[in-house]
């Protein structure tokens, strides 16, 4: 889809077609490329996560700059963009996981649910019941099926008996479709499961604590196209509870189960707009590069 | 379009053959490197096995002997003229009495030709002084024994031990020679009439030190090593996992941490003596502890054994994947509950190895414990952390640097059993980790 830097050298495309290409591909983008202007629809109506110029610095170095962005209930927005430019940063502001990377310091404010979350004295703990996240490489606890549900809802006591442990493990495996497959080896290890088993158990794992938002950090890229069209699909119904956040680098995969999308690039936030939007007419030059391929 | 920039690969042209020769020629070289490393490897393994086989071999030689001790049949009778003159029964005096007298009445009896003065000492020599204990405690259990006759089997001296196990030469002139003649002719009397045998040595495994290598045991030093290292175990494990733990998940990065973890670095390669100064100061002369007890003892060796603990319990929490931490963080879990569901049972495997590798350390340790007062001859079994005791590694320092014959095959015996313990405490760690070993 995109190339690498590599394969751009080594495969020798004539410069004078580049040019064309790219006259022919450019002339629905308005937005010139030099432009680090944020483009497009950023602000929704009742949002429920709500950036106001956000930075976030490792150390010295600045990884994103001044982002503004609004998310809407129920909705899936998509965050795509080349290689470190700063949307896994951003999604993982969201819930304050960049707190457990050393040096790693953000400023602005991120209201959730109109309370802003960036701040020191907001309790991380319910914060992150309340936005869950799922990663990139399936990471169940080595502990059975069971155990890896049960001890979100345990540790924070939204059941006391094990009959309603029992029942959120039960529903949580039903939302997400594992529950047939794992019904009779409850207790096997988590890790006896299939790559896209995993990850779907850490979605389980997840909405077990009943959050309001899911973050996902390229949550398909270790697996295969049919592991992934299950998660596209559950995406698709998690939709009607909660809002996801997900970072994806296949822009097919965006296409298919965001209803907005947002391009960074070098740690700016260039557009933001609805998938088909920015997908069919995208305003930005930038955009309209990595989106027909020019680099990535 | 420059065509010297493109490679053989890019035109689709055949590898030439001189690139491909080239590479032969490399290979073989390559293989041949490959195989003279895994030789100097094998070679590496089968030397240090035969050094190991070795060491063992010359072990279980020397000290397999151990395991047997001579014993004499002696048809004693419990005369109640030299036992109980007053005919009291009285425990006390009984347990003051002259058993020794009732073994000379014996020996005299048995051998009626000997009447010199010299001769009768040297006839008294073949029996064990751990004679007297033993007719002393059939005594006192039971009074009625007295004025009657019995034929017991008691130890014999251990110069007659080392003359039936063969480590006395008859060849060799008497004057260079522990037991004279007249001795041996005695013996080899004794052994006709089948009032000697050897028999299992159930003294090695249940009774203390002694002065005398046929009564001399391993129990005093094994429980003073259990009781030592069960303290050591006792402290170093919690404050050595406590320690790593804050080190590597709460402490901030900064000058003070790094100061600490240098200093730990440097404190597990501090000569073993030192931190028996250190105890000797403070322990006994600061806060004047009792000398010679397990509990110093293992007071010390837990300072020896920390750093060895801490650095193998960081090395095993940094170990733990970070994807475990973020899982569970990212469901809500506190950073106490991160560490103490996800991350610890992870790394304790390692932090077992680490735990195991620095008791084994402290179970093999004597100079520390020379400084304390633990190389003191201590005769009774320790009962307590308080009790004077001393523990493997000084007994056989104590057993190798005496000059009774018979304390050679004992050396050894109690480097078997140091051996066995040890074996048996890697065992236990093993096992655990089998427990903990969960894979990800």
């Amino acid at each position: 889809m995109f190339q690498t830097a590599t394969e751009q050298e080594s495969v020798i495309i004539p410069r004078n077609t580049l040019f064309i290409n790219q006259k022919e591909a450019s002339q629905g983008a308005t937005v010139n490329r030099e432009s680090r202007e944020t483009v497009g629809q950023v602000k929704v109506n009742n949002p429920r996560i709500s950036c106001h110029n956000v930075n976030v610095f490792y150390g010295a170095k600045q990884a994103i700059n001044n982002i503004n962005l609004d998310i809407g209930h129920n909705e899936v927005i998509a965050l795509i963009g080349p290689s470190g430019c700063g949307k896994s940063t951003l999604l993982r502001c969201l819930n304050r996981m960049n707190d457990t990377i050393d040096g790693c310091h953000v400023t602005g404010e991120i209201f959730i649910n109109n309370q802003n979350i960036n701040n020191r004295e907001i309790d991380v703990v319910p914060l992150r019941a309340q936005v869950g996240m799922v990663f990139q490489k399936p990471n169940p606890f080595p502990k059975s099926i069971y155990e890896n549900i049960a001890f979100g809802p345990r540790i924070h006591g939204l059941a006391n008996s094990k009959q309603d442990i029992e029942e959120i493990v039960v529903t949580s495996l039903q939302k997400t479709g594992l529950w047939n497959e794992v019904k009779d080896r409850l207790e096997q290890p988590g890790i006896s499961l299939s790559g896209g088993q995993q990850q779907r158990l850490c979605i389980a794992r997840t909405i077990a604590v009943s959050p309001e938002i899911i973050l996902m950090d390229e949550p398909c890229s270790a697996l295969d196209p049919i592991g992934t069209a299950k998660i596209e699909e559950l995406m698709d119904e998690l939709r009607a509870q909660y809002t996801i956040v997900i970072v994806t680098h296949s822009m097919q995969q965006a296409a298919r189960v965001s209803q907005r999308t947002a391009y960074f690039h070098m740690g700016d936030l260039i557009e933001v707009g609805t998938t088909k939007q920015i997908f069919t007419s995208p305003l930005h030059q930038l955009t309209e590069d990595y989106i027909t391929g020019r680099f990535g | 379009m420059n065509k010297l920039n493109i490679s053989p690969r890019v035109t689709g042209q055949p590898v030439s053959n001189k690139t491909s020769d080239l590479v032969k020629a490399s290979l073989a070289k390559r293989h041949a490197a490959e195989r003279r490393f895994k030789r100097y490897g094998i070679a590496a393994v089968l030397l240090s096995l035969t050094f190991l086989l070795l060491l063992f071999g010359s072990i279980f030689s020397k000290g397999y002997t151990a395991f047997q001790q001579t014993y004499m049949k002696l048809d004693i009778y419990f005369d109640a003229n030299i036992l109980d003159p007053l005919g009291q029964r009285d425990i006390k005096k009984l347990s003051g009495a002259d058993y020794n007298a009732l073994v000379k009445a014996t020996l005299r009896i048995q051998f009626p030709t000997v009447k010199n003065r010299s001769d009768k000492r040297a006839l008294y020599g073949l029996v064990s002084n751990g004679a007297n204990f033993m007719l002393r405690d059939m005594v006192l259990t039971d009074t009625s024994i007295i004025d009657h006759s019995k034929s017991i089997w008691v130890p014999a001296s251990d110069d007659v031990d080392m003359l039936i196990k063969g480590h006395i030469d008859r060849a060799v002139p008497e004057e260079n020679r522990r037991l004279k003649d007249n001795q041996i002719q005695w013996i080899d009397q004794l052994i006709a009439e089948n009032a000697l045998e050897k028999r299992f040595n159930s003294l090695f495994f249940t009774s203390g030190d002694s002065r005398d290598p046929e009564l001399a045991g391993i129990m005093g030093a094994l429980v003073g090593s259990c009781l030592t290292l069960l303290i050591t175990l006792l402290l170093s494990f919690p404050i050595g996992v406590a320690t790593a733990i804050y080190l590597e998940e709460f402490a901030p990065r900064n000058g003070w941490t790094d100061f600490i973890e240098v200093n730990i670095n440097n404190l597990a390669a501090v000569p073993s003596i030192i931190f028996g100064l250190l105890g000797l100061a403070v322990f006994i002369n600061f806060f004047e502890l009792p000398r010679s007890a397990p509990l110093i003892g293992g007071l010390v060796l837990a300072l020896m054994t920390l750093p060895t603990i801490i650095i193998a319990s960081r090395a095993a929490l940094r170990s733990v994947p970070p994807s475990i931490r973020e899982a569970a963080l990212g469901i809500g879990a506190s950073k106490m509950q991160t560490i103490f569901f996800h991350v610890l049972p992870l790394a304790m495997p390692g932090m077992l190895t680490g735990t195991i590798i620095g008791m084994a350390q402290a179970l093999g340790e004597s100079a520390p414990l020379l400084m304390i007062g633990m190389v003191a001859f201590i005769v009774d079994i320790p009962n307590g952390f308080f009790d004077p005791a001393t523990v493997l590694p000084v007994q056989i320092f104590l057993w190798a640097d005496s000059p009774e014959r018979a304390f050679v095959e004992r050396t050894s015996a109690a480097i078997m059993v140091l051996l066995l313990f040890l074996i048996a405490m890697n065992l236990i760690a093993v096992l655990l980790r089998k427990r903990f070993e969960r894979r990800w």
